[in-house]
């Protein structure tokens, strides 16, 4: 048999039919559903008198939309978002698919309720209606993010036409310096590629420096592949993998898991497989890095300077000049200079349990500076519950930080939770697109220590100053 | 679907790159539960001011381009997020066709399933397209997708490749769901296999 890569592997495994002209049928093992992506597609199969195909592999929850202020219990104020959510209950009803409702503690945002409940496993076809649902490529599952046509085309026939992808093997050798993160990892690989360097290919991410991290980092390394245009962003199962999938509610058990087992440790590229494009970063290289610009891709070390828009080339020239426009800042001013209005920790990228303690960590005993809005959006209510325990909660909110509901949140601000025009903000999510956190926001990406520590300081921060 | 055959059309230019979903469609869009009414909210944030007046600068706001069926525009045109308001607006507004150096894959993948033609040509291209849509209303484009050419308004001719299965399904109109249950047979065939080889899925 000739080399595969992983991804070929999974392909394989899940490939109902091929067409002649390499257009495929690939069956879909799990799909996740949320309320924005999903009203259009269940209207589209009660019209066409449709059903599920395998409601018990469709999993449902409400995210996007949801207030994160303890008030929610007692219902959602604005009007549409409470419609779009009421859809969703009464969908997942209607259909019978499996539904974790808003005030379920189990709820959360659907990249990470999805495998704290095990429904993610390895070598599995993951899809959901949200660009993000590339986080499941941690587990080394083959996922990927939809359009609301191919929800409906998954919810009707439990398979997704496709043509395949190019292989790309993302290596990240040796080890992460101190104050260091996956975070910093994801960024640094798209300010390498630039946001369409990974446009046709899956990614594999490999090498010493991934296969240190735990799985809370390998999600959010994967995470971020779709900001790299990648359809999907892998890592091979291992260990860790295993470990952290054992047990959880939706997991095989018993003779199943053995099974399991022996089918996953097959799951990885073979030595001699073909990659079409291959990028090595030196894990040493890489600095605690944000964002300056409107782009993932206009990524720096955090010791470096705002970029002249002249440096650049072609139209990053004018895109650049855009930016800068965009966020206030002028070229050659310190990063470490920037002063911000707000900070964000929460998100499917960094909104997990480690990014929490990460966090805390740097928090413990100190004060965010006066006048800061800051808030913490756990990832779902489970992470939430798990925090309290812990006594990063109680950290958090001594600090001065806001202890929200699970959601997405200021993410994408379609919540209640926006920055204002002009308002600037230190986020551990995954997007800084004009507007995407409230019109005029300024968005500036980092891993959470970073958010942390600016958030003391009131200004972008090198964390390892604070270490 | 509508189906997509030939176009003749204004084209509007929009030389920005990475223009992103949330550029095309804001997400206080997102919120409605149905597929229609979008386009007045196509680009919004560049389109609208705080007062909801409309900006005379913004190319969809020039008398020329209101019209517009075809749209030029960047490298890595529709990135970021899956959501298919973005094309929904697009077509809501009256644009068939999108050209550009590159796409985003899936807002690339969404536009085909609602019969929206991405055209994906060499920056070269691109360029002698976008000098063309400046010129406003008088010129027109024609875009043939059975022929897989666009022809710019002095008549020069500019090839371009489609995939063969989606072409198919834009100039025949055909629903994607209507085909893929044609294959039933073969879904459950794989089901049983694959759940013999993996029960624990
Ligand atoms: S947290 Fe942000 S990126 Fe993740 S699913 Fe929610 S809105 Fe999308």
């Amino acid at each position: 048999m000739s080399p595969k890569t992983l991804y070929d592997k999974i392909w394989d495994a899940h490939l109902v039919h091929e067409a002649e002209d390499g257009t495929s049928l690939l069956y879909i093992d799990r799909h996740l559903v949320h309320e924005v992506t999903s009203p259009q597609a269940f209207e589209g199969l009660r019209m066409a008198g449709r059903k599920v195909r395998k409601p018990e592999n469709t999993i449902a929850v409400p995210d996007h939309n949801v207030p994160t202020t303890p008030d929610r219990v007692k219902g959602i104020q604005n009007e549409e978002s409470r419609i779009q959510v009421e859809a969703l209950d009464k969908n997942a009803k209607d259909f019978g698919i499996n539904y974790y409702p808003v005030n379920d503690i189990r709820q959360g945002i659907v990249h990470i309720v999805g495998p704290e409940q095990g429904w993610t496993l390895p070598g599995m076809t993951v899809v959901c209606g949200d660009s993000h649902t590339a986080t499941h490529g941690a587990f080394g599952a083959l996922a990927h993010g939809i359009g609301t046509s191919e929800v409906e085309h998954v919810l009707a026939t439990q398979t997704l036409i496709q043509t395949k992808s190019k292989n790309m093997k993302v290596e990240i050798t040796g080890q992460l310096q101190p104050g260091v993160t996956a975070k910093d990892i994801t960024l640094s690989v798209i300010g390498h590629t630039g946001t369409a360097g990974g446009t046709g290919y899956v990614i594999e991410y490999c090498g010493e420096a991934i296969r240190s991290l735990s799985m809370e980092g390998r999600m959010t390394v994967c995470n971020m592949a779709i900001e790299g245009g990648a359809r999907a962003g892998l890592i091979a199962p291992d260990e860790v993998t295993f470990d952290y999938i054992k047990g959880r509610p939706h997991t095989p058990k018993g003779a199943q898991w053995e099974a399991a087992m022996a089918w996953w440790k097959t799951l990885y590229s073979d030595d001699d497989a073909h990659w079409d494009k291959v990028v090595t970063i030196r894990g040493e290289d890489i600095a605690p890095v944000v964002t300056w610009g409107t782009s993932p891709e206009d990524v720096l070390p955090i010791t470096d300077v705002v970029p002249d828009p002249a440096d650049f080339e072609g139209g990053k020239v004018d895109a650049a000049k855009r930016a800068l426009d965009y966020m206030g800042l002028e070229p050659g001013q310190k990063l470490s200079d920037i002063e911000i209005d707000t900070v964000f920790i929460g998100s499917c990228t960094n909104g997990r349990i480690e990014d929490l303690r990460a966090a805390a960590e740097i928090l413990k005993g100190k004060k965010i500076k006066e006048g800061l809005r800051a808030m913490v959006v756990p990832g779902s209510g489970l992470v939430r519950a798990q925090a309290e325990e812990e006594g990063l909660a109680d950290i958090f909110q001594e600090a001065g930080f806001e202890w929200r509901l699970a959601g997405c949140s200021m993410c994408l601000a379609m919540n209640p939770d926006q920055l204002s025009p002009g308002e600037r903000c230190a986020a551990t999510s995954n997007r800084n697109f004009e507007g995407r956190q409230g019109r005029g926001g300024r968005t500036h990406l980092m891993s959470p220590q970073m958010a942390a520590a600016a958030a003391v300081t009131g200004k972008l921060t090198d964390v390892r100053e604070m270490m | 679907m509508e189906k997509f055959e030939k176009l003749t059309g204004i084209a509007a230019p929009l030389p920005l790159i990475n223009v992103d979903t949330d550029m095309i469609i804001p997400k206080q869009f997102l919120k409605t539960i149905k597929r229609s009414g979008l386009g007045k909210n196509l680009f919004d944030e560049m389109r609208y001011d705080d007062d909801g007046n409309e900006i005379p600068d913004f190319v969809l706001n020039k008398p020329q381009y209101r019209d517009a069926e075809i749209l030029v525009a960047g490298d890595n045109f529709g990135c970021g997020s899956s959501r298919e308001h973005a094309p929904w607006a697009i077509k809501d507004f009256g644009i068939r066709c999108v050209i550009a150096p590159s796409f985003a894959d899936i807002f690339f993948n969404n536009c085909f399933k609602n019969g929206i033609l991405p055209i994906a040509l060499p920056q070269e291209q691109v360029d002698i397209l976008m000098k063309d849509a400046e010129k406003g209303a008088n010129a027109r484009m024609i875009v043939d997708l059975e022929n897989q050419t666009v022809t710019t308004s002095d008549g020069e001719v500019i090839a371009f490749e489609v995939d063969q299965f989606k072409k198919h399904c834009l100039l025949e109109g055909l629903d994607d769901i209507g085909l893929t249950m044609e294959k039933a047979p073969a879904i459950d065939a794989f089901e049983a296999k694959a759940s013999a080889e993996r029960p624990w899925v």
